[in-house]
């Protein structure tokens, strides 16, 4: 007896290749649409383009005034995601403590909520969903027409969509947590706060304090992309440079740039290994 | 003798202390550097800015043909992402395996270096950027997408790769399997469903990056909006902002029901 080790024709092919066919049927009007032209890449004028900017970028900007512009800028970067952050908690925290059901004292009575209670807690929720729906770079480009350029629209910009993203997901590890405990607490006639911070808090401290950690460095990506519609920061300065086609500006600050979300990186990771 | 119990720890250990207090400290330094316009932002005039610049997005403007024209830039949003999205699960994939360390130790720390670089400048920068090479449109959008999400999913696909169980492909290949046809059959079976859904979690994310892309120029809703707010067109911006929301909630349930079918 001998085996067969030839290998033999893949069994399924018919339905892979309609399933490619359709596939590609499907993607042609996206690409149309997204005006796919990927020899656009490779025409001379705009490997010229590309090519000279490229060259621009050695050797990196290094003179002392534009380093200590830097500097600042991205001290400004730090504290726009810090200081948005600090007031999308404050406005978070309430908010959590509105839509959280399991603080929630009338349905522990009859199973359900009273309806009052109900659309309070709705409502809480569908301001959450609105705030954090609208992109945080359409909030700044907002709010600069309001308070003009600079820091102040940047600060909101991410205040208002963080507190939004908190709001919901620090309401949800609050539900997360095992309910019985504050349960006990509200049954035996404890108020809704002590209730929150005896029953729930001490068993989700470390992953509320973690995810706030894991938003700060989102929040300071967000704030370098923010300065790109005028909200102040190392963006701002680096949507300038490359509006003056300045090479070795924008490679010096792509440079920092990525130094600065490592560094958010690896203190995030750090404060939650610490934590968990 | 005392319970064990008894030895009570201080409160606040010092450690957590001079942190709280540091951080604390840091807050009040970014507060303080800023120079906020605190009394602007409390102020009765700009309680009445506000409220006549969000007054002015009413009513939203609804005429056919500008209906028509935000429809077509949504689409355009749409084809943004799902391109881009469709690149970098290709490009992804291939530069997974060599990520996954499948050709080499070396090649795995080069492609790790080359994917985290990807991944860590932001969608919106690399459009600024891509903007030079292929100029102004949903080209470069479309193209920085790609680009940064190859990043992201290669390093997650890598990851998925390297935490399967081997035994199934090293039993093809001992049986004589080729290499290529043990990854076909046992290993690419297995991180398929997982492939995918990253895929579409990231289709999600690039709906959003998509929509606000074009504020740098890079086509689609951002690029329509940009233009209404130079302008003044509040009311058409309304329109392009609704557009917007839509069609996030929209690719947002949708994405969730195919997860949920794949998971299923």
């Amino acid at each position: 007896m001998s085996a067969d080790f030839s290998c033999p024709p893949d069994p399924a092919w018919r339905s892979r290749v309609t399933a490619l066919l359709i596939a590609l049927i499907v993607l042609w009007p996206l690409l149309v649409a997204s005006e796919f032209k990927p020899w656009q890449l490779f025409d001379k004028q705009s490997l010229d383009a590309t090519g000279h900017f490229l060259r621009g970028f050695f050797p990196p900007a290094h003179s002392k005034e534009f380093l200590l512009l830097l500097l600042e800028a991205t001290w400004q970067t730090i504290a726009i995601a810090t200081a948005g952050l600090t007031l999308a908690l404050l406005t978070a925290i309430p908010f959590t403590l509105l839509a959280t059901e399991t603080l929630s004292i009338s349905r522990l009575e009859s199973g359900h909520m009273r309806f009052i209670s109900l659309l309070i807690r709705q409502t809480a929720r569908w301001i959450l969903v609105l705030l954090r729906s609208v992109p945080e770079l359409v909030w700044a480009l907002l709010l600069v027409r309001i308070f003009g350029l600079g820091p102040t629209a940047g600060v909101l910009a991410i205040a208002l969509t963080y507190s939004g993203m908190l709001g919901k997901v620090y309401a949800e590890i609050l539900e997360s947590s095992d309910a019985r405990t504050t349960q006990v607490l509200l049954r035996n006639g404890s108020g809704r706060l002590a209730a929150l911070c005896y029953g729930v808090l001490p068993a989700t401290a470390a992953e509320l304090v973690s995810y706030t950690a894991f938003r700060w460095e989102c929040a300071i990506r967000g704030s370098v992309v923010m300065g790109f519609v005028g909200a102040g920061g190392i963006g701002q300065r680096m949507d300038e440079s490359m509006k003056m086609l300045a090479g070795d500006e924008v490679f010096t600050m792509l440079l920092v740039f990525l130094l600065l979300v490592a560094c958010a990186d690896f203190v995030s990771s750090f404060l939650r290994n610490r934590l968990t | 003798m005392p319970p064990p119990y008894a030895q009570h720890q201080p409160v606040i250990q010092p450690a957590i202390l001079a942190f709280l207090l540091s951080l604390l400290g840091f807050i009040f330094a970014s507060f303080y550097s800023l120079d906020l316009q605190w009394r602007a932002l409390f102020s009765g005039t700009a309680i009445h800015t506000s409220a006549d610049f969000f007054h002015g997005f009413l009513p939203p403007a609804l005429t056919h043909a500008f209906l028509l024209k935000v429809g077509q830039a949504t689409l355009e949003t749409l084809a943004m992402s799902a391109v881009g999205t469709g690149i970098a699960c290709f490009f992804g994939s291939a530069l997974a395996l060599p990520a996954s360390g499948r050709l080499g130790t070396w090649a795995r720390r080069a492609t790790r270096l080359l994917l985290n670089l990807l991944r860590s400048i932001p969608e919106l920068v690399w459009a600024l950027i891509l903007l030079i090479a292929v100029g102004l449109g949903p080209f470069a959008g479309t193209l920085a997408l790609a680009v940064h999400t190859t990043g992201v999913l290669g390093r997650l696909m890598a990851d998925a790769l390297e935490n399967l169980p081997t035994e199934l492909e090293a039993s093809l290949q001992v049986n004589g399997a080729s290499p290529a046809a043990a990854f076909c059959y046992a290993a690419l079976p297995q991180v398929l469903p997982q492939w995918m859904s990253y895929t579409l979690y990231r289709w999600e994310n690039n709906i959003r990056a998509a929509a606000v892309l074009g504020i740098v120029g890079a086509g689609g809703l951002g690029q329509m909006l940009k233009f209404h707010l130079a302008l003044f067109q509040m009311q058409e911006a309304a329109t392009v902002i609704i557009a917007t929301l839509l069609l996030i909630a929209l690719v947002d349930s949708a994405s969730f029901k195919l997860r949920h079918q794949f998971s299923a």
